[in-house]
């Protein structure tokens, strides 16, 4: 059986790890290699990594570390942040990753999507969408680090995402990002009964349940950062708890 | 040395990195001298399978893969590198493979969602050192919207279930296929390469 996901999302700025509470207060936290490498042997089933900074001086720096990623674990990643033409999708997976998500770059130009798709094929692309509830289940896409409202219906643009060809959603709850009160059930439902590709919920997790809650309810996958950056949850615990409750998460036997 | 077929896009990096914790020297190449001259080859998997022929043969690797693999030289396909190998293609038209082994490659069915993303667990078939020390079902890391079907169950060493039976390993004499991506699989990944290695050594 297909086992459901749980991925660590690691922010990394000119080389570092960095976690901020909704895009503010960035803090420095780790080296990106050591702490891949321990998610890793903790049982992360995959890893993300955003380019916070993605300036072009600092592009080289930050296809190093996916380099060195790349070389020093053996399980599938990620990387985000940045990603504006097919140059640049071709260049991270060229350095080791397996997928590249994009996220403000489609909202301007969606056919980056399709092109992508059609060139890298679908499973590497993964459309990320930042959203924000404006009114009572009205959720709309936000770009610019969540500044700009781009006034489009993200149900909707999670559905043309998929028709354009991408392989996987990330649905960003803004409105809970680094809040700690649980992923945005709703919102990853809504998306999850629209599309049939895979969707990895994101933002809000700050105890077990909050995993548990948003597996049950249509979310293949889901992505926490600080929890797992300051030692909140260990992987092997929270995945015992999610077995305990009837999800399928993988456990390697030692 | 072994010859990984780099025709083109797509992250191939982590297959050498693998390779490198097992002592095992890859090259990317395109060259049929390389290939002629490898040990071993392999077949890596990205993007869809009408670019990944059209590249193979643009590159006239085609003739040169069939005439290496016919004169016993073991090669390895790995995600749509497998699917090459099956004689044909339905992944958006109607399209030749290699023709290496018998069989084709269909959608998913959409009852699941597609790409079958994620690691799922591995059931053994037919009896293979592939699958030596490895305990009844593991998990291996899939990503792919097309598989394969009707093919020998002589070959089948291990399948997953994704909205049906999907053959993960198949080998065939010094041909060997996996769905999955062993260099993507944690250590069982690793052990599986290792064990591909051994085998063919």
């Amino acid at each position: 059986m297909l086992a459901k996901r749980i991925i660590p999302c690691l922010d990394v700025d000119k080389g570092r790890v960095v976690k901020g509470k909704k895009f503010q207060n960035i803090q420095d936290v780790d080296d990106p290699v050591a702490l891949a490498k321990r998610y890793n042997e903790a049982g992360a089933d995959e890893l993300v990594f955003y380019d916070i900074t993605a300036s072009n001086e600092e592009r080289d720096i930050f296809l190093d570390v996916v380099e060195q990623v790349a070389k020093e674990i053996a399980i599938p990643f990620t990387v985000g942040g940045g990603i504006r033409t097919v140059e640049d999708i071709h260049q991270v997976l060229r350095s080791g990753a397996d997928k590249v998500s994009i996220n403000s770059a489609a909202v301007t130009n969606p056919q980056l999507i399709k092109d992508a798709a059609l060139k890298f094929g679908s499973q590497c692309i993964v459309l990320s969408i930042d959203a924000k509830e404006v009114a009572p289940n009205q959720w709309n896409v936000f770009t610019k680090g969540g500044r700009y409202d781009t006034g489009i219906d993200a149900i909707q643009w999670a559905k043309q995402g998929e028709e354009l060809g991408a392989g996987e959603l990330v649905i960003n709850a803004m409105d809970s990002d680094g809040e700690k009160d649980g992923y945005n059930i709703s919102l990853t439902k809504a998306i999850a009964d629209t599309v049939n590709i895979p969707i990895v919920a994101s933002g809000g997790a700050g105890i077990k349940e909050h995993f548990l809650a948003v597996l049950e309810q249509g979310a293949d996958a889901a992505l926490a950062a600080s929890v797992f950056h300051y030692d909140e949850i260990q992987i092997p615990d929270l995945k015992i708890y999610l077995q305990e409750n009837n999800i399928i998460v993988r456990r390697e036997r030692k | 040395m072994i010859a990984i077929i780099d025709y083109g896009a797509g992250n191939i990096k982590s297959l050498q990195f693998a390779l490198a914790k097992l002592n095992k020297e890859s090259v990317l190449t395109t060259d049929p001298q390389v290939i002629r001259n490898a040990s071993s080859i392999i077949l890596p998997g990205v993007g869809a399978f009408k670019d990944a022929m059209d590249a193979i043969n643009k590159i006239g690797l085609s003739d040169v893969i069939k005439q290496e693999v016919q004169a016993g030289k073991p090669i390895l396909g790995i995600c749509l590198g497998m699917q090459l190998f099956y004689d044909k293609s339905y992944e958006d038209g109607d399209w030749d493979g290699l023709g290496l082994l018998k069989g084709n490659v269909s959608r998913i069915k959409e009852t699941v969602k597609v790409p079958h993303m994620g690691w799922n667990t591995i059931t053994k078939h037919n009896k293979s050192l592939l699958t030596l020390h490895l305990p009844d079902d593991f998990y291996v890391y899939f990503v792919h919207s097309y598989a394969v079907e009707e093919l020998e169950e002589a070959t089948l060493v291990g399948s997953t279930e994704y909205g049906g039976r999907i053959p993960a390993i198949v080998q065939q004499g010094n041909i060997t296929g996996m769905q999955f991506h062993p260099e993507k699989s944690g250590d069982i990944g690793i052990q599986l390469l290792a064990n591909y290695e051994e085998m063919i050594s």
